[in-house]
């Protein structure tokens, strides 16, 4: 791959030159301030997310560390866990998913005063959950942690912003509907339905004895399969081809992966159970689920790899931001999910359930998959909406390698160690104080894993804030990795 | 794909199929649970929480107890819990029907707690461990929950609910003082004491 090809395949991204393109242009001037406002508030929580969640692996090797009440465990691992699921992942679908689906069905936004005010709302709210939560008014239950009084004006905002994903869909001027599209209605539809029935079964109106797990886990699995996933896949369908300049590899298969994804995602969460309190046919139904994912995952990992390779330009994807971070995501969506679906095995799960394993594997998910693919969306948006480039490709570099080498790093610690405790647990030989002991050096790694993300948080968080920031000099021609 | 009905007509039938599947059946399965007797006229179990077990166990959802010990016993065969002693049977369904919020628990950094009131049935034990952990567990990565504790002005005789902090610890009371468990700390450490697997369920029998 000659060097002069690849800048011109990347030039003809030049984000400014596409903003001249009139009706590209009209419509991302009426989705600039809702995405920006999104993209703004989850970079935030982001950082503050992050941080609790240095502060919860501190705690696991210096227990007495910040040792008050507010900030016990149990308390700052639970503000972690809601300020980057909600704060952090919610927010940034929203932007991603907003600025996708007018782009994609060519509509304007013609109400950006809306999705602002849910939004505006959302965070809001977020806010006084936090507190609540350092106060203890905490629920006990994973995943939906603030107390109950949040839920009827989450899932109001909730409405104000996912709507529009529907009014732009239903608004097209396009005939063709791309694959993206049916993953995020897909998602907007299942979300508001999954939070209500979670919300009504545990909180509100709570179900028999461990029927609460039961939904619990249908509620925690999915939030994560049939909203966060949904819209992650949605951005590396998009985007892969977008930058390469070639279409996918195949409609058939995208169809096939979107159907097999809806049908078995929403049986898996019930692997969170194995061995435990519930019905043994629902575990089974649980394994098979979690087993039968292999189909979509292996199906869009192939689209995806041919797509890539085919095009020949590893010139391209390794200098162009959004595709380094795209693909390093969308390499972590199939290994994450092929480990998920091992996991799930009985004789696995006897092993690695209740252990680091499984928080690894959330990281996996969540960050190296997930948050790696929402910032390479995030640098391919930002600067069409901003008409501005990035003021400096220094910080992405920083950015990539901090975020790659911690989460990689994360994911490789807590695995082994989660795998090493399992055993130990297992065996009934070492007391847990022991079994204690010998997670130490496990938990320094991991908190440095957790510090170096964390740092790569804050360079992005500062690096979009920057670019945000009224100046005035603007850069000419897109910024790339530097070659 | 191009018709939004139908997609979501599919995208409704997939959550619907698995919300029936998983949920609804579970609850349709569970509501003829009810609590049993191991022989007839006897005692029915699982048992009703007393109030303070009740207060208690708000004060362990609040001080997020949940996030490092699950509240679980896997079956012989399946990981270690029965070998390590965390209970004489495996859990089952039965066991939380009376329970308004189920904690099954997901992580262990320590100990299952299902039989917690079974394995530690002394009070003392319980406020050591919470005081500091490093008194009854030595190398435990537990933090301490100083926060369910008061320390209050030594009377004419130690009072009866006083703590017995080794002389010798770094946050032992000052002369004149005695620790003693808020009220907080004693409905937690009522909770952590009612929980017992102690009973046949006709699910699961105990060892013999």
């Amino acid at each position: 791959m000659s060097s002069p090809s690849v800048q011109n395949i990347l030039n003809r991204h030049n984000p400014l030159a596409e903003g001249n393109l009139s009706r590209v242009a009209q419509i991302d001037r009426s989705l600039r301030s809702p995405v920006v406002f999104f993209t703004v508030m989850a970079a935030l929580w982001l950082v503050v997310g992050s941080i609790f969640g240095v502060i919860s692996a501190i705690k696991l090797h210096v227990p007495e560390f910040l040792n008050f009440e507010a900030l016990t465990f149990g308390r700052s691992r639970t503000l972690h866990l809601n300020m980057v699921a909600y704060g952090w992942s919610f927010n940034a679908i929203f932007a991603v998913s907003i600025w996708l689906m007018h782009r994609l069905s060519r509509a304007e936004l013609r109400n950006g005063w809306v999705p602002i005010l849910g939004g505006i709302g959302w965070n809001l709210t977020l806010v006084y959950g936090m507190f609540a939560i350092a106060d203890g008014q905490m629920t006990g239950v994973e995943w939906l942690e603030m107390p109950r009084e949040v839920a009827p004006v989450l899932g109001l905002c909730f409405l104000l912003i996912g709507l529009w994903s529907v009014v732009a869909f239903s608004r097209r001027q396009t005939t063709h509907v791309y694959v993206s599209q049916w993953y995020i209605l897909a998602a907007m539809f299942w979300l508001p339905i999954l939070y209500l029935v979670a919300q009504m079964m545990i909180l509100w109106f709570p179900a028999r004895g461990t029927v609460q797990a039961i939904t619990n886990w249908w509620f925690g699995h999915n939030a994560i399969g049939l909203f966060l996933t949904p819209v992650g896949v949605a951005s590396m369908y998009y985007f892969i081809p977008k930058v390469l300049g070639r279409p996918i590899h195949s409609y058939y298969l995208s169809v096939v992966g979107f159907w097999t994804f809806a049908l078995f995602y929403n049986w898996a969460g019930i692997h969170h159970l194995l061995g435990g309190p519930v019905p043994v046919w629902l575990q089974s139904a649980g394994i098979v689920a979690s087993v039968m994912m292999v189909i979509p995952v292996l199906v869009t990992a192939i689209n995806f790899h041919y797509t890539t390779t085919s095009s020949q330009a590893w010139g391209v994807i390794w200098g162009s931001p959004t595709l380094r971070f795209t693909v390093f995501g969308a390499m972590n969506y199939t290994l994450s999910s092929f480990a998920g679906s091992l996991m799930a095995l009985r004789d696995v799960n006897a092993v690695t359930h209740f252990t680091n394993f499984t928080i690894g594997h959330a990281h996996h998910g969540m960050h190296a998959f997930l948050t790696m693919a929402l910032f390479g969306a995030f640098y391919f948006i930002l600067p069409r909406l901003a008409q501005r480039e990035w003021p400096s490709a220094t910080l992405i570099h920083l950015h990539f390698w901090l975020c790659a080498i911690g989460t990689i790093g994360y994911v490789v610690v807590m695995s082994i160690h989660g795998w090493m405790q399992g055993m130990q647990w297992n065996a009934a030989v070492m007391t847990p104080a022991q079994i204690a002991a010998a997670a130490e050096p496990w938990n320094y790694a991991r908190t440095i894993c957790g510090s170096l993300m964390t740092l790569g948080h804050t360079v992005f968080c500062v690096h979009v804030l920057w670019m945000l920031a009224p100046r005035a000099e603007k850069r000419q021609g897109p910024t790339l990795f530097a070659r | 794909m191009k018709n939004l009905y139908l997609i979501y007509a599919g995208v409704f039938f997939t959550i619907a199929f698995s919300w029936g599947g998983l949920v609804l059946s579970s609850q349709i399965q569970q509501a003829g649970l009810v609590p049993v007797a191991s022989e007839e006229g006897g005692q029915l179990y699982p048992r009703k929480a007393s109030g303070y077990a009740i207060q208690g166990k708000l004060v362990y959802i609040s001080q997020g107890c949940n996030y490092c010990h699950s509240q679980q016993v896997r079956p012989a065969g399946m990981g270690g819990d029965i070998a390590r002693g965390w209970g004489q049977r495996s859990t089952v369904s039965r066991d939380y029907i009376l329970q308004d919020r189920v904690l099954l628990g997901t992580m262990r950094t320590g100990p299952d707690l299902a039989d917690i009131g079974g394995r530690q049935s002394s009070d003392d034990w319980h406020y050591l461990h919470l005081f500091d952990p490093q008194i009854t567990s030595p190398g435990s990565n537990m933090p301490s929950f100083r926060q369910l504790f008061a320390l209050r002005p030594l009377g004419a005789t130690p009072s009866k609910d006083a703590i017995h902090v080794p002389p010798t610890h770094a946050a032992a009371a000052p002369a004149g003082y005695e620790w003693v468990p808020s009220e907080r700390g004693r409905n937690l450490v009522a909770y952590l004491r009612s929980l017992k697997l102690d009973y046949n369920s006709p699910e699961a029998k105990l060892k013999e």
